[in-house]
């Protein structure tokens, strides 16, 4: 896609999108995406009125019912300089989406169009923005990782390697390939409710490329193809399970700054 | 063609359980998948993306013009010595060919392979009007023995094995049984070469019209196209009226992306560039050569949201790259024209209604679009036609009211954390590991674990957190 002009967000305080997935499933994704940005000494802020993008609705269809879903993120986080989001799926919406929302609405667009600037996914923002990939990072033991690409990073955001580096800088952690990384999981969102056969057929092939994987953990960037996979390794009684790069590079952090996880 | 587009889930599920095809399918698409990255990025991955941004640009261009380029096309197709027909719809291209057959006595017809021909049901027409008709690609060939439609657009048969063809040659032909390909591809031939030489007639379709040259442009790989086109003393092609380009220099780049994205080869094996019917000093071609311009619908495309689509130029790459498909197969689409292309044109050219079922057939990963050789942005339109089938009330009652339900309590925050809240007082009442017989979820957890809902949902940590350490601060 064509990014429009990208204002630097070195220096800037930087409020997080959480999304409602990582809010009330997997909290524990976005209090590590807090303790990174902690610890290269970013104030993060969160704007408490946030709530879902729309990406739901819009991706079924449903325009006027993700419209005001729209309208309210517009409002939180206009006045926000750096807005940075544990998923490459919202972001995806945030960024691509929410002008083409928006094409005969000229106020809202423009809003829009100056989000989209200032909206960064976890890894394209500190890769990208920061231009840090060395996080000074240690894991305790030796750790494998390989990566599941999710499409909308991939293909709409142009993710990846971001991903790839900031795990590989990290002391005891190796990656390694994870076969056909790039094809899609299969959950698509609504698609897994609508057609959950057809997607299950694509979790099958993700899951049997996973457990062929030599890499005990997979790490991808948005929780919704975790919640899919692990979904499916879970009901396979694998134990080999996906997890948020946020948590898995959070883990290399120095014991004191990990404490105050979220009550399960 | 009629469309069985409505069906597509019963038919999906039903391919799902389909081992051969399974495998077929797979095995030919991985294939075309991987020869096709080799060969659009053999000198390299900037030098395939520039060729098909250029490439894209080159489509932008005949389309932003094409009335004017149709026009032109006519002019000069005309001046070259073809008859130039207009056709409005399927039973208007029926009815031209039938009257050219008419006129110049024709009682066997060899085709080359045209998916246009499939989409106005040009075999059947000509059958029940009493001409002979024989598809002369292989592929579809084969298909036309055992009596099913094309699964794919370049590759008719990737649905069938080697094995269920030899058995249809065998049972159909009387082929002496073998299991080696290359005999069975020469029994067809032998078979096909007596036809050839009989036919009164040949149609073809046309990959491209070249506007400034009136030239029509064809690319096949087994030989078949060029004796359809030359041999019979009538040539009839039908061609879409989207697939006319401006100028020699635009046809030479998408002449380059076209194998290449359909088959993985630099050059196909016959690229035929077609001037008119044989002239006085030739000793080769046909007496006549019609060229059939048909709409059937797609005008009605053009000036709309959707027009992009009619970029394509029909490589297949988006079905050889789509995990739909390739689950699938193509006769799951339920018409002409499967796959992200096929989600996108068949609700387009039939009934969105009928085709509901078409544009959810996606995950939106966007590998259509990464492949396509025009960069047709597929996923665009397969999310505006689901606005369309919403605005136009062709979505379940149920769907519609919890979108509506699932939007009012999004929105506020605090509605939308007691709604979690609930849920995760019900989810208790649920052991892991069990499956929901019924309701959205049920085929959801026919394969996968729901997840969870958080006790303390991040917001919460995060307010606990602020509070602790506004507690911290004070003296």
């Amino acid at each position: 896609m064509d990014l429009p002009e990208r204002p630097s967000p070195v220096g800037q305080p930087v409020a997080l999108f959480v999304t409602c997935l990582v809010d009330y499933l997997f909290p524990s994704t976005g209090v590590a995406a807090v303790r990174l940005l902690e610890h290269l000494g970013v104030t993060v802020r969160f704007p408490a009125a946030q709530a879902c993008c729309g990406q739901p609705g819009y991706n079924g269809g449903y325009q006027h019912e993700a419209q005001p879903l729209a309208e309210r993120f517009l409002d939180v986080f206009y006045d926000i300089p750096v807005i940075v989001s544990p998923s490459g799926s919202c972001t995806t919406m945030i960024r691509q989406e929410y002008p083409r929302l928006f094409a005969n609405d000229p106020p809202r667009l423009e809003q829009a169009q100056a989000i989209a600037a200032r909206t960064w996914e976890l890894t394209e923002y500190l890769v990208d923005g920061l231009g840090v990939t060395n996080l000074g990072l240690r894991l305790d033991a030796p750790q494998t990782f390989a990566v599941h690409d999710s499409c909308h990073g991939l293909r709409y955001l142009g993710l990846g390697r971001q991903a790839r580096a900031l795990l590989t800088a990290v002391e005891n952690a190796t990656v390694v390939p994870l076969e056909d990384a790039d094809e899609c999981c299969g959950f698509g969102g609504l698609f897994s409710v609508k057609m959950p056969d057809l997607s299950a057929a694509l979790l099958r092939k993700k899951i049997g490329h996973i457990r062929a994987c030599e890499a005990p953990t997979i790490v991808t960037g948005d929780v919704s193809c975790m919640m899919h996979i692990n979904g499916g390794l879970a009901r396979e009684g694998a134990s080999r399970r996906v997890r948020h790069i946020a948590e898995a590079l959070a883990d290399g952090l120095p014991e004191r700054e990990r404490d105050g996880q979220p009550r399960r | 063609m009629d469309s069985h587009a409505a069906e597509f889930v019963v038919a999906a599920r039903r391919a799902l359980a389909d081992t051969p095809l399974q495998a077929a399918v797979k095995r030919a698409t991985d294939t075309a998948a991987r020869k096709r990255d080799l060969a659009m990025f053999a000198a390299g991955r900037d030098y395939g993306e520039a060729l098909r941004q250029q490439s894209a640009a080159a489509r932008h261009r005949a389309l932003s013009q094409l009335p004017d380029l149709l026009e032109q096309a006519e002019a000069r197709l005309t001046a070259n010595g073809a008859t130039v027909l207009w056709a409005v719809d399927a039973a208007e291209v029926c009815q031209h060919v039938q009257t050219i057959a008419a006129q110049h006595g024709v009682r066997r017809v060899t085709k080359a392979k045209s998916m246009i021909s499939e989409e106005v049901g040009l075999n059947d027409a000509l059958i029940a009007a009493g001409i002979e008709t024989l598809e002369t690609d292989l592929g579809e060939f084969i298909i036309q023995l055992a009596g099913e439609a094309p699964s794919h657009i370049v590759t008719p048969v990737i649905h069938k094995s080697k094995e269920a063809i030899r058995d249809l040659l065998v049972e159909r032909l009387d082929m002496p049984p073998t299991d080696d390909a290359g005999t069975m591809a020469r029994f067809a031939r032998e078979h096909l070469r007596a036809a050839f030489l009989s036919a009164d007639m040949g149609i073809s379709g046309g990959n491209f019209i070249i506007a400034e040259t009136g030239t029509l442009c064809l690319v096949t790989n087994e030989g078949n196209g060029r004796m359809v086109t030359t041999l019979p003393p009538v040539h009839v092609a039908l061609v879409g009226i989207e697939k006319v380009v401006a100028t020699l220099e635009d046809y030479a780049l998408l002449t380059q992306v076209l194998p290449r994205s359909a088959t993985g080869q630099a050059l196909a094996v016959y690229t035929h560039m077609i001037n008119g019917p044989r002239r006085p000093d030739e000793i080769d071609g046909p007496e006549a050569l019609y060229i059939i311009l048909v709409d059937n619908g797609r005008s009605a495309i053009y000036g709309t949201d959707y027009a992009e689509v009619l970029g394509c130029i029909r490589c297949g790459a988006c079905m050889n790259a789509c995990p739909i498909y390739e689950a699938t197969g193509g006769h799951a689409y339920g018409w002409v024209y499967p796959g992200p292309v096929g989600a996108v044109l068949t609700p387009l050219l039939t009934d969105l209604q009928e085709a509901s079922p078409l544009p959810y057939a996606s995950t939106l990963c966007g590998k259509c679009k990464e492949v396509c050789p025009v960069d047709i942005d597929l996923p665009r339109m397969l999310l505006d036609l689901r606005r369309d089938l919403v605005n136009a009330g062709h979505t379940p009652w149920l769907w519609a009211a919890g979108m509506r339900g699932w939007s009012l309590a999004a929105r506020s925050p605090r509605l939308f954390d007691a709604a979690a809240h609930a849920a995760r007082i019900g989810q208790r009442a649920l052991p892991d590991g069990r499956k929901l017989p019924l309701g959205p979820l049920g085929g959801w957890t026919a394969s996968r674990e729901l997840p969870r809902i958080a006790a303390q949902p991040f917001r919460a940590w995060w307010a606990a957190q602020e509070k602790a350490q506004s507690h911290d601060d004070e003296p």
